[in-house]
């Protein structure tokens, strides 16, 4: 059986495929979409994971065409492959929503977050700290005598991996942006 | 050339240049800008409802009827919240209407003013899409957006949220042909591959069965003419949801009759024996499937739908189809013709003769017995008295909805119309209005419980301001009948609150408001009582008293498959287990 084909350019559900896919495997999967930046749109976006029960891990969102007027939502996102399925065709019906691709499965993508990380101490814990930073090459963005905050960028797991180092060194505030991401390649 | 004039001027004219000629409204301070331009022109007829929820379930009874969009018009706060129940009715049911509400000032917006309600906040969830026109400018446009959205791809409500002092400012208005173009332009065409893959599955199956639902009859009249083309060339048994009743005509030779919950025998079993199941334009709603697990275990499914959310979403799909109706089934008629009308006639008239020994069990013979009136039997003499008419039939929610939908025949799409994602009480009587405006001179009846008439009966005063002669034919059980049976086969016989007592005289209620009221308790009499009711030239209540403790049958009970159906009385003894009761 052929794959299901929908013409790039002439539906914005290129991403799907809709045959079955119904499996108790739970996947995550980073969603990025065009929207018209208007009000209430992000509102619709996350009504509808709180509506009908699904997961947001991550989101961000800003407006990346000022002309156009449109912003583009990120979302990472867990479920089994047909949640997953479900979840894009549930956004394509968005009005405001051009474009809903899955980046996951629409060949290679690179995904980078940052983290903003306020590390307090002295001594030895203050020192350890500065030189695992460095080895992450996060910045120092700030610092006094007794602290610093480190920004950092990554893919998330990156991000966690310094955040479980800088606790017992004295973490005491973490902001993070929630995954950007783009495919890679000219397309 | 442009013109230039008030947001509220823009407001009707925009509903004339998108073809609009009723409106159902209720008047308010945020709208009065808006009703003060309806008063001063005659292209556009305002029906004054007598609460907002009957505006839209009208306008919802419009648009079916007609395939148009319908449209209401209410004022801010109240009226907007008014209008949810049936915002949400059109969004379960795919229905094509635009409401229209005011809203306080912009300048104003935030502080809580006098009937302010955020009410595209509460209205996100239960619309398409809606918006707050925010700029005279953009005023015109965004209806014709509104019309654009609601009546393209799977068809739903929208709401244009107008604050008055947008209304009141002035502004180019920009007609229909100006505005600029939507991306929002839904998939109409399927997928030829997919197409041709369905058509070898029709030749080859041996026991196939085409499932058909709202979707065609969303899809307009060709959809219908279409399916009833491929229907009986390839000789293809077809079944269809209550939303599609009319689509395929019930004395087609094909018809196996409805589906689903309080479906058919043979219909069921016909689902669940299939080795290929055609879902034209219907969603696998859980009053259908019964059981998912269970559900046609042996059958290659395919699926047409406009909406590619509806694919997967609860029963996996073998050939999925995304595109319009009426284009899909144009597609696969000339694909099978051109691969020379194939189908396998032989295993075909076997699957016939099956579904001809289903059909023996007789699944919706009653006995008319005694001195008391069976629903079953009013809704028999019913279709008898009518059918040759030019009938719509409308339904409130509950036993008497399932049982017209039993013994009623339908031959035309658009014909019915049913609360049936939502299963609205008030929904019918309302709804009956809308249809009365669109078709005048049209034998429209709503098929009533005494329970679900009285949630919207204020519409009486409707129907009788404007000469409306819909015919309210309430089957009056005195009991909730529908909880009733419930609380019989799954809550012990307790029958906690549901039944209705001091209920009106609805003789008198009629006449209350100056309409005619007609009250039958005799089987005997109903044939005279019902010709009494047609032939009254206004609206009328039709008080039928019929058996209070009857049972609609046949029942797949919550969380059953289909092929364990309850056929009656007798079988219903530990049918249900504790499993099915937390199911709704
Ligand atoms: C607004 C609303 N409230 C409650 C229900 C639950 N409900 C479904 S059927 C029913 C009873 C309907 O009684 P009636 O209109 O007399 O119809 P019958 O079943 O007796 O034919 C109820 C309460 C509903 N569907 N809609
Ligand atoms: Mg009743």
């Amino acid at each position: 059986m052929a794959a299901l084909k929908i013409k790039k350019g002439s539906n914005k559900h290129s991403a799907y495929n809709l045959r079955p896919t119904f499996s108790d495997v739970q996947e995550s999967h980073t969603l990025a979409m065009r929207v018209d930046n208007e009000p209430g749109v992000l509102a619709r976006v996350i009504g509808l994971f709180a509506g009908r029960g699904y997961n947001i891990e991550s989101l961000t969102v800003a407006e990346v065409d000022h002309l156009g007027h449109q912003s583009r939502i990120t979302i990472v996102t867990t479920g089994t492959p047909q949640v997953i399925e479900q979840i894009k065709a549930q956004l394509g019906r968005i009005v405001p929503v051009h474009e809903v691709h899955d980046l996951t499965v629409e060949g290679a993508a690179v995904e980078r977050e940052l983290g903003l990380f306020k590390v307090t101490g002295s001594g030895e814990k203050r020192v350890e700290a500065l030189r695992l930073a460095d080895i992450f090459r996060a910045n120092v963005v700030d610092s006094t005598l007794e602290s610093f905050v480190f920004e950092i960028t990554g893919a998330s797991e990156k991000i966690d991996a310094f955040a479980d180092l800088m606790r017992p060194l004295g973490l005491v505030e973490v902001a993070r942006t929630g995954v950007a991401a783009l495919s890679r390649g000219a397309e | 050339m442009t013109r230039q004039m008030t947001g509220a001027r823009m407001v009707v004219q925009a509903l004339k240049d998108q073809g609009v000629d009723t409106v159902f409204g209720y008047p308010g301070g945020a709208v009065l800008p808006i009703y003060d331009e309806i008063f001063q022109q005659n292209d556009i007829r305002h029906i004054l409802v007598r609460h907002e929820q009957g505006a839209v379930h009208a306008a919802e009874g419009y648009a079916r009827s007609t395939g148009k969009v319908g449209v209401a018009l209410v004022t801010s706060g109240p009226g907007a919240t008014n209008a949810v129940t049936g915002l949400t009715d059109a969004l379960m049911d795919s229905i094509p209407i635009v409401v229209l509400s005011g809203q306080v000032p912009t300048f104003m917006i935030g502080s809580d003013a006098f009937q302010e309600a955020d009410t595209v906040g509460i209205t996100r969830p239960c619309t398409k899409h809606n918006w707050l026109a925010k700029d005279t400018a953009n005023l015109s446009g965004l209806i014709h957006e509104a019309f654009h959205v609601a009546r393209s791809g799977r068809p739903g409500p929208v709401l244009v949220d107008i604050p008055k002092d947008v209304q009141f400012a002035s502004a180019d208005y920009t007609p229909p042909q100006a505005a600029k173009t939507s991306h929002y332009q839904p998939q109409m065409k399927g997928d030829i591959e997919a197409i041709t893959e369905l058509v070898e599955a029709m030749e080859k199956a041996e026991r196939p069965v085409f499932y058909t639902g709202g979707g065609v009859i969303n899809s307009g009249t060709a959809a219908s003419q279409l399916l009833r083309e491929l229907v009986d060339t390839t000789g293809i048994p077809i079944t269809s949801t209550l939303m599609g009743l009319g689509a395929y005509p019930a004395s087609g030779k094909n018809w196996l009759g409805m589906l689903g919950m309080h479906g058919l025998y043979e219909a069921n079993m016909a689902m669940h024996g299939c080795d290929l199941m055609i879902n034209v334009g219907a969603r696998f709603d859980d009053r259908i499937t019964g059981l998912i697990e269970a559900f046609s275990p042996k059958s290659k499914k395919a699926h047409i739908d406009i909406d590619p959310s509806s694919i997967n979403k609860v029963i996996k799909t073998d050939i999925p189809i995304v595109g319009d109706v009426g284009h899909v089934l144009e597609d696969i008629l000339k694909v099978w013709k051109a691969r020379g009308r194939k189908t396998n006639k032989e295993a075909l008239t076997k699957w016939h003769g099956q579904i001809d020994k289903w059909r023996e069990t007789d699944c919706l013979s009653f006995k008319q017995e005694g001195k008391i009136i069976k629903p079953q039997y009013a809704l028999q003499r019913l279709e008898a008295l009518t059918k040759d008419h030019d009938r719509y039939i409308c339904t409130e929610v509950g036993q008497h909805q399932m049982w017209a939908a039993q013994y009623l025949g339908f031959e035309d799409p658009n014909r019915w119309m049913t609360s049936g994602g939502l299963g609205t009480m008030g929904y019918g009587f309302p709804a009956s209005i809308g249809v009365q405006m669109a078709h005048r001179d049209a034998l429209v009846i709503n098929v009533a419980g005494e329970a679900s008439w009285l949630m919207n009966m204020q519409e009486m005063g409707t129907a009788v301001q404007f000469r409306l002669p819909v015919k309210q034919f309430i089957l009056n059980n005195e009991r909730l009948g529908m909880v009733r049976q419930w609380q019989e086969l799954l809550h012990g016989e307790r029958y906690s609150h549901s039944w209705s007592e001091a209920l009106p005289d609805f003789v008198k209620l009629a006449e209350a408001f100056g309409a005619k009221g007609i009250y039958c308790d005799n089987p005997d009499d109903l044939d005279d009582a019902i010709m009494e009711m047609i032939n009254h030239d206004g609206p009328v209540i039709f008080d039928c008293l019929v058996e209070k403790h009857e049972n609609c049958f046949p029942m797949i009970p919550s969380g059953k498959p289909h092929n364990e159906m309850l056929l009656g009385e007798a079988s219903t003894q530990g049918a249900i287990e504790a499993g099915g009761a937390v199911l709704v």
